[in-house]
C-alpha cells in the first residue's frame, strides 16, 4: 500500500488488486471528515479526513480482510445486442455461449464513474475480455450492457461510449430522486439473468 | 404573488449554480457547482441569502430577467453594466415586481453572477440545485422564457457601498501542489515551473485546456497506461500530447491520465474567471 498526496486534503491510496480496493474503501468511509471515497482499478482516493485517515491506514493490512457480506442485485438482460456476433467472433465461440458465460458469471461493484451511476463490473470470464470498438459510438442507449476490457457494465443514460454492447436492461440504473440514487454502487455483488 | 424570474435573454450561456454537490463522486457524480463560488457568495451576501442559495451564473453577460414580485439583486465577478429598466444602475439593487434587470457584456474575466433575494429555488438534485454539464444533473442552460421561481427572503441584505469586481490578470501565477503521478514525469517541478500556457478556447466548465509547453514523461512510463483512478478538482491531468488540463467543477471523478499536481485551492475561482488566451505559469510546491 502507498500513499500519494492529491492536493490539499487528499490522498491516493495504491494497493495491489480490486480486493485491496475495496478492503480501503471499507476502512476510510466513516472516518470523521471524509467528504469523498473514489475507489477506482487499483486506487482509493480519499479526500478530507486528515489524520484520521492517516492513523486507520496505518493500522490497515488490506490483503488480510474478510470478504464482507454484500447485497447482491440482478438486473434483467435481453441479450440482442449489436455487438454479439463480433463478440462471439473474437471471443471463438458463439453468441449463445457469450449469453451462457455473460449470465453465469458472479460480478463486483470495482468503482463507478464515466457517467452517474455508470459501475464498472469485474468477475467477467477471461474468454469475453475485449478491447473497445474501434470507433466508439455517439450514442449508447440507455440501459445498454457491454463489455470493455475486464469489465462489464450497463449505460445508466444514452451517452457515446465505446463498449461492446451485447443487451440491454430496463433496470432504474440511476435515479436521482431516489433514496439510493445509484442501484449499483461500489462493493455490491451483481448478476445477470436472461429475461 | 408567486415570486419568480422570467428569464428575457441568456447570453451565451447562463446556469443555476450554487455550491454544488460534493459527496457522490464514488456514483460517478461530479461536484459541480460555481466555478467561481467567492463571487458567487458575496452576491448571496449582499442580498441577504443564505451560503448554500443557487444563484445564476452568466458567461460574459448578456443575461435579462423580470422579476414578478419586490427582491434584492445583486451582481458581482468582473465589471458588467447592470441596467434595471433600462437604466444603468449600481449593484445591489432593489426590483419591484415587473421591473426588468439586465446585465451587459464583462470587460474582463468570464463569469458574472447574479444573486436574488430568497435565492433561485428550482429542485435541488442530491442536495444541490447546481447545472451539471457534463453528466446532465440539474437544471439546463437557462432559455428564454423560463420562469424561476424564488424562495422566501430571509436574512437581511448587507449592501455595501463599493463593489471591488473581480479582476484576471493577463497571466496567472498558479501554486501547485506535486502529486499524486508527478513520478510519471522527468524533473516535475523544474517543468512545471519552466513552462510556459494560455488558455484555450475549448475550455469549458469541465476543464481548463492549457496551450503551450508540452510536459514530458519519464522513459519508463511513456507507453504506460494508467488503470482509471479518482480526480479532485484542480487536478493539473497530463494527456499523452503532454498539455495540461485543469479539472474545474463538472469534471469527470475518474480519469485515465497522470495527475501531475494539484492547483491550491484558494486560486482555483480565478481559474474560473480566465477568459480563452489569458497566460498561465504553475508554481509547484512541495
Amino acid at each position: 500500500m502507498r500513499l500519494l498526496r492529491c492536493g490539499a486534503d487528499g490522498v491516493l491510496v495504491e494497493v495491489s488488486s480490486g480486493r485491496e480496493v475495496e478492503a480501503v474503501r471499507r476502512a476510510v468511509r466513516d472516518v470523521a471528515g471524509v467528504v469523498e471515497v473514489v475507489p477506482a482499478a487499483r486506487t482509493v482516493l480519499v479526500v478530507g479526513g486528515g489524520a484520521g485517515v492517516r492513523a486507520v491506514l496505518a493500522d490497515l493490512d488490506p490483503s488480510d480482510v474478510d470478504e464482507a457480506p454484500a447485497r447482491e442485485v440482478v438486473l434483467p438482460v435481453v441479450y440482442d445486442g449489436p455487438d454479439l456476433d463480433l463478440v462471439a467472433a473474437t471471443a471463438g465461440i458463439t453468441a449463445d455461449e457469450v449469453v451462457r458465460l455473460h449470465v453465469e458469471a458472479r460480478y463486483r461493484v470495482a468503482f463507478c464513474g464515466f457517467a452517474p451511476g455508470f459501475a464498472y463490473l469485474t468477475g467477467l470470464p477471461d474468454v469475453l475480455h475485449q478491447a473497445r470498438l474501434e470507433t466508439p459510438r455517439t450514442k449508447v442507449p440507455r440501459g445498454a450492457v457491454g463489455i470493455a476490457g475486464e469489465y462489464t457494465a450497463a449505460y445508466p443514460r444514452a451517452t457515446p461510449g465505446g463498449w461492446r454492447l451485447i443487451g440491454r436492461t430496463d433496470a432504474p440504473l440511476f435515479d436521482p430522486d431516489g433514496r439510493a440514487p445509484a442501484l449499483l454502487t461500489p462493493g455490491d455483488h451483481v448478476r445477470f439473468e436472461v429475461v | 404573488m408567486s415570486r419568480t424570474l422570467t428569464v428575457l435573454a441568456t447570453g451565451p450561456q447562463a446556469l443555476v449554480q450554487d455550491r454544488g454537490r460534493p459527496g457522490h463522486a464514488h456514483l460517478g457524480v461530479p461536484p459541480s457547482g460555481a466555478l467561481d463560488p467567492v463571487s458567487l457568495g458575496l452576491a448571496n451576501r449582499l442580498v441577504g441569502n443564505d451560503g448554500d442559495a443557487a444563484g445564476i451564473e452568466v458567461l460574459i453577460g448578456g443575461l435579462a430577467v423580470r422579476a414578478s414580485a419586490s427582491c434584492t439583486a445583486a451582481v458581482t465577478g468582473p465589471y458588467a453594466p447592470v441596467r434595471r429598466n433600462g437604466r444603468d444602475v449600481d449593484s445591489p439593487v432593489h426590483l419591484a415586481p415587473g421591473d426588468e434587470l439586465a446585465i451587459g457584456r464583462a470587460e474582463h474575466g468570464l463569469r458574472v453572477y447574479l444573486a436574488v433575494s430568497g435565492g433561485v429555488d428550482v429542485r435541488p438534485v442530491l442536495g444541490s440545485r447546481a447545472a451539471d454539464l457534463l453528466s446532465g444533473l440539474g437544471p439546463g442552460p437557462l432559455a428564454v422564457g423560463d420562469v424561476l421561481p424564488l424562495g422566501a427572503a430571509r436574512g437581511v441584505p448587507v449592501g455595501a457601498d463599493v463593489l471591488v469586481p473581480v479582476r484576471i490578470p493577463p497571466e496567472l501565477v498558479v501554486p501547485v501542489l506535486l502529486g499524486p503521478r508527478h513520478e510519471w514525469f522527468d524533473n516535475p517541478a523544474a517543468q512545471l515551473d519552466k513552462g510556459n500556457w494560455a488558455v484555450s478556447e475549448k475550455s469549458n466548465r469541465v476543464g481548463l485546456r492549457l496551450e503551450g509547453t508540452s510536459l514530458v514523461r519519464t522513459e519508463s512510463t511513456r507507453y504506460s497506461e494508467l488503470p482509471s483512478e479518482g480526480l479532485v478538482t484542480g487536478a493539473v491531468q497530463v494527456p499523452a500530447d503532454g498539455r495540461p488540463v485543469v479539472f474545474l467543477a463538472d469534471h469527470p471523478t475518474t480519469g485515465g491520465y497522470p495527475v501531475i499536481g494539484v492547483v491550491a485551492p484558494q486560486v482555483l475561482h480565478q481559474l474560473g474567471q480566465a477568459r480563452p488566451g489569458t497566460r498561465v505559469r504553475f508554481r509547484p510546491q512541495g
